[in-house]
This record gives C-alpha cells, structure tokens and sequence, in this order.
C-alpha cells in the first residue's frame, strides 16, 4: 500500500483525465452517436420488415382460411343442389310411376265398365230374340193347333184344370 | 482510407527511424544497472523498472555498452512556472537537469528537485523526501494512452463513417460492430435498463474499449503498462464513481442513508455500511484492473527471465525452451485477460451505475 501511494504520480493521473476526458467527448460526438443511431435505425427498420412479413403472412393466412370457406361453401352448395336434383328426379319419377298405375288402373277399370256394359246389353238382345223367337214359334204353334178342334177342347180343358188346381 | 492508413504507417516508421539514430547518439558509460542483465536482483529491478513509468521510450537496452535504443519524450513540470525540456537531459536518469534555474532528478521513475548535485535525501523507510514538482510530462504512459485514443478514433471514426454508406458495416467495422453490440446488449441493457442506457453509453463503450486496447498494447514488447498503473486505474474507477453519484436517484440515496423496509436500529447500522460501500465499489473497480495487469506483465518477464536464471541448472537449451513455452502459454492467457480486464471493469460499471438510476416501486 505504501509502495502503492509513493506510486501514484498526481501528474499522469491528471494527463489520463484529461486525455480520457478529451477521447470521451471525441468519440461520443463523431463515432458513438452516430454508431448507435445507425444501429438503432437498423434495428428498427429490421423488426419493422419483420413484422410487415408477420402482418403479410397473416394476411396471407387469412385469405387462405377465407378461400377455403369459399370453396367449402361451394362445395356443400353443389352437394345440396344434386341433392335436391336426386330428390325431385325421383319424385318426380315416382309421380309418374304412380300416375301410369293410376292411368292404367282407370283404363282397366273402363274397360271392364264398358265389357260388363256389352255383355249386359247383349244379354238383353239375347233375351229379347230368345223371347220374340218364342213367341213367333208359340205363335205357329198354337195357329197349326188352334186349326184342329179336338185339340182346342182339350187344351181349354188342361187350363181350366190347372186353374182349379190353383 | 487506404492513403490515410499509409499516412499513418509512415508516419510510424518515421518515429521510429528517428528514435534508432537518437540511441545511438546517446552513449553513456556510468549507468546504475550497466552491463547485461542476468542476476535475479537486476531481474528484479528491470521488471519493477519496466513496471513503472517511465520518462523516455526506450525499446531496449544493450547492456554491455550502457546503450539505451529508444527516444527521449518531453519532460512537462509545473514548479512556479513551466519547465519543459526534454527527457534526453536525464540521461536516463544518471544526470541531473537544469531547467530555469532549478534542478531535477530522477529516481525511480520519479522526479524530484534537487541541489545542483543532485542530492536525494531519503526518510527512514528510505524514501526520497526531496520536493516532487507537478509532472505534466509526456511519459512512456502518456505517449501509450495517445496512441490509443487515436487508433479509437481511427477505428470508431471509420465505422461511424462506414454506415453513411448502407446499413452493413464495411471492412474493420465489420469486426468493430459486434462489439459495439456487445458492450451494449451484454452490458449496458441488462444492468442499466431500457430506459436509461442510452445516456451512459459513450462513458461504457470508450471505457471498454479504451481499456481493452491499452490492456492489449502492453501484451506488445513496445511494453506499455498504462492499465497496469495505479494513476490510470484510479483515474478510471473515479469516473465511475462520479457517474454513479450524479446519476444516483432519490431511491439510491436512500438505500444509502435510510435503507427502507428494515426496523430503526438496522437502518442506523446499515449506513454507515452502505457509505462505505460506496467507495469500495470504485476501489475494487481499480485494484483489480491495477492488480490483473501488473501481476500478468510481472508473470510474462519473469518467465522470460526464466530463459536467464535457470541456464545454470538446465543448460541454454532446456532454459530457452521452457522459458518460450510458459511465456507463451501465459501471454495466450494474458491476451484473454487483456479482454477480460476491459469486460469486467465496464460490465461492473454498468452494474454500479444500474444500482443507482433503479427505480423502486
């Protein structure tokens, strides 16, 4: 310690002051300042690039996420359409079917009307000639019967028979 | 640039080309130590010699003849009125030098006035009492510190200029600016905060580097020992430690005077602790540097002395070799040191002047 002060020479410790003092005001005028400014100016349009290519990515992210909503939007419309082309395409094949039957059940059903119809109506001409032949052949009878006397007798007589009878 | 670096360059050789032919004028037979150096007392005495600062730039000594090869520097005094004149009047410390009719003398790196003899008187403890006068000269140290400060402002200077050019450094400021990004993101930031470092940058980035580059300078055998001396390293911790007390804010001096949050009789133990506290700070700041670069020249000469005092028990060969090896070994350590003396001093720095401008809630 005592070495130490009887070192210490007053005078250089003033020539570093001042020499210190000097190079301190030097530097932080013509290299410091203008050094970190530099620096600061850097850095700052660094982050500022940095976060326009943060910013653009998200956009970036959320024009993707909106193109898939589009086409997912597409995509359920165009099932949603087939799915309704299927639906009336089939009803509407249905409908037809069923109106086909309806068609066809109807037509039979004339059909059948319009035989029973005919059958009835040519029944009833059957019956009208069975009954006219009837007549027109009792008619020939009875005259060749009627001719002959005896047989006029006897035949009054087989009626009054049967209406005593009743 | 590359013409000013020349300049420069040139410049240098010039220095040095003049300094060889002043040597060589300067012959002297009676010196103290003449003859070559090779007991352990004149190693000694040669490591404390080189230690300490000197008046005039010697780059070496040729022992047989007493030849100093080196320049003289500017003896600046202020002993009622200047006295200016230079080094080579010393005679390297054998003369005494008339100046205005006073005369002066050195000893051990220092200068006392004297009688026209150059009589120095010496108390019990044998230390000269003679009358020492204010030295303003332009020592060994000085001309180191000078060197210095110019290659900073070269060095910083052209990376200042570099961004005028784009936002990417160009040549030595490639290297320069990650530094300069280091002492502020590794040292300013964390420890001051955000919202002052700024202010305090110029202080940390000149001190770093300013202390890094002397640290190197002395690992060079033009043998600076500028960190390694105790006035610069006081100097240095002092502005620390007015940066620290006029940047300290109401919190501070609290926790100073009046520590908050413990009970009375704590608060009046804890202050005059805290003052004291105050001061060792700086104190540690410059005996560790101070402490670091003299033991690490100390280190480095005594293993080259190595190559001397142990040709008797190895032989030339065996000394030299060892001795080449360990010198080189610790240098590698010493360059490492060089960088980490600068960290710690600037890095502490930053922490002191943290404590201070903290803001409490």
């Amino acid at each position: 310690m005592d070495q130490l002060i009887n070192d210490f020479s007053p005078g250089l410790f003033i020539m570093q002051a001042l020499i210190f003092l000097v190079l301190l005001f030097i530097l932080a005028k013509f290299a410091w300042k203008p050094i970190i400014q530099s620096l600061k100016i850097r850095e700052e349009s660094i982050q500022d690039a940095l976060d326009a290519a943060e910013r653009a990515k998200q956009e970036m992210e959320r024009l993707k996420s909106d193109n898939e909503r589009l086409l997912d939007e597409a995509r359920q419309e165009r099932e949603q359409i087939l799915k309704d082309a299927r639906q009336v395409a089939n009803s509407l094949k249905e409908e037809a079917s069923l109106d086909a039957e309806k068609q066809a059940k109807r037509i039979l059903e004339d059909a059948r009307l319009a035989i029973k119809n005919e059958k009835q109506a040519a029944l009833t001409e059957v019956k009208n000639q069975v009954a006219k032949l009837s007549l027109q052949i009792t008619e020939k009878l009875l005259r060749r019967e009627l001719a002959d006397e005896k047989a006029q007798k006897e035949l009054i007589e087989d009626f009054v028979k049967d209406t005593k009878l009743n | 640039m590359i013409k000013k670096n020349t300049a420069f360059f040139t410049l240098l050789v010039v220095l040095f080309a003049s300094s060889l032919a002043f040597g060589s004028n300067d012959e002297e037979a009676g010196h103290s130590t003449g003859g070559a150096v090779d007991t352990k007392e004149e190693i000694n005495e040669y490591i404390h010699h080189h230690l300490k600062d000197s008046h005039d730039f010697t780059l070496f000594s040729l022992g047989e003849s007493g030849t100093h090869i080196g320049f003289p520097l500017p003896v600046i005094l202020v002993d009622d009125g200047l006295h200016v004149f230079m080094s080579s009047k010393f005679h390297h410390g054998t003369a005494v030098a008339e100046s205005n009719g006073n005369y002066y003398a050195v000893h051990h790196g220092k200068i006392y006035k004297t009688d026209a003899e150059g009589h120095i008187e010496y108390d019990e403890h044998h230390h000269p009492t003679n009358a020492t006068p204010l030295d303003l000269s332009i020592t060994k140290n000085v001309v180191g510190m000078i060197f210095a400060g110019i290659l900073l402002l070269f060095m910083f200077g052209s990376l200042a200029k570099s961004y005028k050019k784009g936002p990417i450094p160009t040549g030595v400021g490639r290297f320069l600016e990650p530094l300069v990004l280091y002492v502020r993101d590794e040292m300013a930031r964390p420890n001051i905060g955000e919202k002052h470092y700024q202010k305090f940058m110029p202080y940390l980035l000149t001190a770093f580097f300013y202390i890094w580059l002397l640290n190197l300078m002395g690992m060079t055998p033009l043998g600076f020992n500028v960190t390694g001396n105790i006035a610069v390293t006081v100097c240095l911790a002092l502005f620390t430690f007015f940066i620290v007390q006029f940047s300290g804010n109401k919190d501070y001096w609290k926790h100073i005077f009046w520590m908050p949050g413990v009970p009375v009789p704590m608060k009046i133990i804890l202050m005059p602790i805290e003052i004291i506290g105050m001061f060792t700070k700086p104190f540690a700041l410059l005996i560790r540097l101070f402490a670091n670069m003299t033991a690490g020249h100390f280190v480095v000469m005594s293993l080259i002395a190595l190559s001397i005092t142990m040709k008797a028990a190895f032989g030339p060969a065996a000394a030299l070799g060892m001795s080449f090896f360990l010198a080189l070994f610790i240098s590698i350590i010493e360059i490492l040191v060089a960088f980490l003396q600068a960290y710690i001093f600037t890095m502490l720095s930053a922490l002191f002047i943290g404590m201070a401008v903290e803001e409490h809630h």
